[in-house]
């Protein structure tokens, strides 16, 4: 056990956690921030997706033991004033999602690329997302939800 | 008012599934929650010699370990197969027993030998560990064409063989083929899909002693089926003590209609324990577990004359049911796959058999399209392959076996209402500039590039199904949907469906619907669907059957509510009923321009008497409330149609093959909601391209399944994909009220023709699906050898 002091959307959280424990069971047990959603066991499907000190991670590949000291945000902490992110603003004026299982890893790796590059092309956006995997919406409108939003951000 | 159906409302459902707030069965956690983890068959086919659990029971945190013998002391009956089908010599179908833990065999790689259940998952994984399986290990029965020469898996059922079945007749369709210029073969092989729902499967039962009542909380697109299957059959509760709720639940695409062993064993297991019990599948068990979807093995033969003309077509078909027949395991081969088989023309007569066979691999069930796309790609593969033998356009022969009149009943069994199949064609060639492709060819040429282009033309029996007819057929329930429309006092409005929204959209699109027909705002209807306990009894979605019946449930409904609301608007205005009209939410009297609005109806309905300034008074006879149910029972099955043409480059020099342009027009009859009707087809397209050129199940030859993790198994990536161009025509059904034909399915089922048949026209002979880069190459070397023989 190892004791671990965070920033999780804003709020600062202090929690033992077992060494073996990684940020998504973390996130949706300890915290249950259960936004986070765990798609595979392989690190393949992109589903729990956050961020760490500002940069997208799979939150199912870093233990909660290491990231001492880290800010995290997950899907829960886009929403500011009651008003949501214009990446989720986005996803919902071109209908980017239909079950919503992929949605938060998508919604947050999606930011995560404007904040490298404001107007990507179609294939830079569909490059990025290449690991996170959506089985409902063909991405076609996930990749114009990404450049709606980059009009907004 | 302006109608909503038919504008692109955003989706009422978006804002907690984009903010995390979605609520799905793997964030269902109960006090005192216990967690389930299964001891899986590591072998394809083995007997049970002994299972040894009594290291496991002592280990750290464990509360119960369960076993096949535990189940059948308990007469925990077995897993069901929904849909009876009779061999063409009469005979019933052969099935085998299917516990929900194995008892005395196991017949495929994750079939349930037993169940930890700990404090924690960690523990329960661990204890799962020490359960010691003593298996003798058997020869596996793995390839689908092998199947019937094998060992009998079941020493009841020879040959491996549930049924040979036959649709057509086999004398007539001899006869049109002995009148053949040319008979037109091919045989292929329909690649095994695993469904992938991004959400695992998961479930979790509570059971509360005090009213003796399971809730169980389940990954379902159907949770009145799981709920009746686990009532009924499994015998683990009566209905009345058995709430199934699913609630966000993260796609299916067939694999969640029907429960599995694990929310049998689940409900049992927290019964007998007094606790919840919660499992969530891992990736990997998904992979193993799941129904599987397609896995057919075909000849197909097509008769033509000379200038084109179709005389009569030929299938024959062994279809792989894996381990054990599933729910819709043995109607999906049958019954959704042969009478699709003749495809959209005229075809004066034909036959299709299916044999299905059982082998040591995952049952295989439904998967999105379910029997269509396995029927569509055959003939579309076959017109497209007499095309080019005859020398004709594909576009040309396809139109000159259209047919042009509706309703047109079909040789097999359809009797499609309407359609206008040429429209279609005619709009995808100008949707996809068909004029422009040779251009666009000589442009790929020019980057060392191959480009080929590929048709085709489908239809789908959807909006599934009318009861008489398919009860008529061997199913074992009734298909027709529910709906129940409840005015709260206040003025907003409750619908309860049968069907279940897993990412269709269903709480915008029936509420459009519900919004026009009553005259309501669209935020004061909420749409419940998924809890066993709220609506009444309904049958699920699959099928694309949730608008055509469950939407029409609805309607049916509403219009109820509207006959009583008339009533009572014409005695609150003491008028004649006959002089109330109704209008944008008003009941209105046309001469006096008196009014009240629905929500004053509503009201008044509620409160019958008077009291102040409120008076309203029901008729006479007339109950109190406005709450009104329908069961809508289809009397056809709505049947979209549409022409897709796909364009590929492929690269010689690697067999790297890219869709580079993807044009589809469909008919959906009326559409409700453009924007989700065009997610829909998005969907289905990226499934359908999928099984083209990426996705395969592979079970080697011992029967172990060598694609079970995302590491193995090629899930399509937002990089495989040009931005699709869509086109829709409209012929509105006839069979229900909105016209709606049903929109899920159609991507899945013309895809794969149309990606194959551009990979053909490219490479120039036939490879297999799906068109991996290795083979694509392969194929490429064949032609250049061959090219420079005849050089």
């Amino acid at each position: 056990m190892k004791k671990v002091n965070l920033e999780v959307n804003g709020k600062k959280i202090s929690k033992e956690v077992a060494d073996h424990t990684v940020l998504s069971v973390f996130l949706r047990e300890v915290l249950n921030l259960t936004g986070t959603h765990v798609g595979c066991d392989t690190s393949q499907c992109g589903a729990c997706v956050v961020h760490v000190d500002g940069k997208s991670i799979k939150s199912c590949t870093a233990l909660a033991a290491d990231l001492d000291g880290s800010k995290v945000t997950t899907i829960e902490g886009l929403v500011k004033n009651g008003k949501m992110h214009p990446m989720q603003e986005a996803f919902k004026k071109e209908h980017g999602l239909q079950c919503g299982f992929c949605t938060p890893g998508m919604v947050m790796s999606a930011i995560d690329l404007l904040n490298h590059k404001k107007n990507p092309s179609d294939k830079e956006i569909r490059d990025w997302l290449e690991g996170n995997i959506c089985r409902c919406t063909g991405y076609q409108n996930i990749v114009a939800a990404v450049k709606e939003a980059a009009t907004k951000m | 008012m302006a109608s909503l159906v038919g504008s692109r409302v955003e989706r009422k459902e978006d804002k907690k599934l984009l903010t995390g707030r979605g609520k799905y069965t793997a964030d269902v956690t109960f006090a005192h929650q216990t967690y389930a983890y299964f001891v899986r068959s590591p072998h394809a086919r083995a007997q049970l010699k002994n299972v040894d659990i009594s290291k496991a029971e002592k280990a750290s945190g464990v509360v119960a370990v369960l076993t096949g013998k535990d189940i059948a002391n308990d007469k925990i009956g077995g897993l069901i197969a929904g849909w009876r089908i009779k061999s063409e010599d009469g005979s019933d179908m052969k099935v085998p027993a299917h516990p929900p833990l194995a008892n005395e065999s196991v017949n495929y790689v994750g079939d349930h030998v037993a169940v930890v259940i700990a404090e924690s998952l960690d523990e329960a994984r661990n204890a799962a560990e020490l359960v010691k399986v003593d298996y003798k290990i058997l020869k596996a029965v793995v390839k689908t064409d092998k199947a019937m020469d094998s060992e009998s898996i079941y020493k009841d059922i020879p040959k491996n063989l549930c049924f040979d079945w036959l649709l057509g007749d086999r004398a007539k369709t001899q006869e049109a083929f002995d009148k053949a210029d040319k008979i037109i073969k091919i045989d292929l092989i329909n690649n095994r899909l695993i469904p992938n729902a991004m959400e695992p499967r998961a479930a979790n039962a509570d059971y509360n002693p005090s009213t003796e009542e399971i809730t169980l909380y389940t990954t379902s697109q159907n949770p009145h089926l799981a709920r009746i299957i686990i009532s009924a059959f499994n015998g683990v509760a009566p209905e009345n003590k058995l709430r199934v709720i699913a609630p966000d639940v993260g796609g299916g695409f067939g694999s969640k209609i029907y429960p599995y062993a694990e929310e049998v064993v689940c409900s049992w297991a927290s019964k007998k324990i007094e606790r919840p019990v919660k499992w969530v599948a891992d990736r990997t068990e998904s992979f193993l577990s799941d129904c599987h979807g397609r896995d057919h093995v075909t000849h197909a033969e097509l008769a033509v004359k000379n200038d084109g003309t179709f005389l009569g077509f030929k299938n024959e078909t062994i279809a792989n049911l894996g381990a054990y027949a599933s729910v819709f395991g043995t109607v999906t081969p049958t019954y959704l796959f042969g009478p699709c088989a003749t495809g959209v023309y005229k075809m004066p007569a034909a036959y299709s058999n299916v044999k299905a066979v059982f082998t040591n691999t995952a049952p295989v069930d439904a998967y999105r399209g379910a029997g269509r796309p396995e029927a569509t790609y055959t003939i579309e593969t076959l017109v497209e392959k007499a095309a080019r033998e005859l020398g004709m356009d594909p576009a040309e022969i396809r139109m000159k076996n259209f047919p042009t009149e509706f309703p047109f009943q079909q040789t097999l069994v359809h009797s499609v209402d309407s359609g206008d199949y040429n429209a279609g064609l005619k709009k995808a060639m100008e949707v996809g500039d068909y004029k422009g492709f040779e251009a666009r060819k000589k442009e790929s040429e020019s980057k060392g590039k191959l480009r080929g282009v590929g048709f085709c033309s489908y239809f789908e029996a959807c909006g599934i199904a009318p009861s008489a007819v398919v009860m008529s057929l061997g199913c074992g329930i009734g298909l027709w949907e529910s709906a129940e429309v409840r005015f709260n006092p206040t003025g907003n409005v409750t619908v309860f469906t049968g069907s279940h929204s897993h990412g269709q959209g269903h709480d915008t699109t029936f509420a459009q619907i519900a919004a026009d027909r009553l005259g309501v705002p669209l935020e004061n209807i909420e749409i419940s669907h998924g809890d066993t306990d709220k609506g009444p009894f309904g049958y699920g979605t699959y099928g694309s059957r949730s608008l055509t019946v469950g939407g029409t449930a609805i309607v049916k409904a509403c219009d109820k509510i509207v006959a009583k609301g008339k009533k009572v608007a014409a005695k609150m205005l003491e008028v004649n009923e006959s002089d109330v009209e109704f209008k944008d939410g008003e009941f209105i009297v046309a001469k006096s321009n008196q009014k009240k609005t629905i929500g004053e109806v509503a009201f008044a309905c509620y409160l019958p008497g008077t009291y102040g300034e409120v008076k309203s008074p029901l008729p006479e006879g007339e109950e109190p409330g406005l709450k009104e149910t329908s069961f809508f029972d289809p009397g056809n099955f709505s049947f979209p149609a549409g022409s897709h043409i796909c364009e590929v480059e492929v690269d010689p020099d690697t067999g790297n093959t890219e869709v580079v342009k993807y044009t589809a027009v469909d008919d959906f009859g009326t559409i409700i909601n453009p924007l989700i009707v065009e997610g829909q087809v998005h969907g289905g397209l990226a499934q359908g391209i999928g099984q083209a050129l990426y996705e395969n199940c592979h079970y080697d030859d011992t029967g172990q399944l060598v694609t079970a993790s995302y590491m193995d198994y090629t899930m399509p990536r937002a990089d495989n994909f040009p931005e699709f161009n869509l086109g829709f025509t409209c012929t509105p059904a006839t069979s229900n009220p909105l016209g709606t034909k049903g929109c899920g399915e159609a991507g899945a089922i013309a895809a794969p023709p149309a990606v194959m048949n551009a990979v053909m026209n490219a490479v120039g002979t036939e490879v297999s699906m799906p068109a991996t880069a290795e083979k694509v190459w392969k194929a490429c070397q064949k032609m250049n050898k061959s090219n420079s023989k005849a050089a």
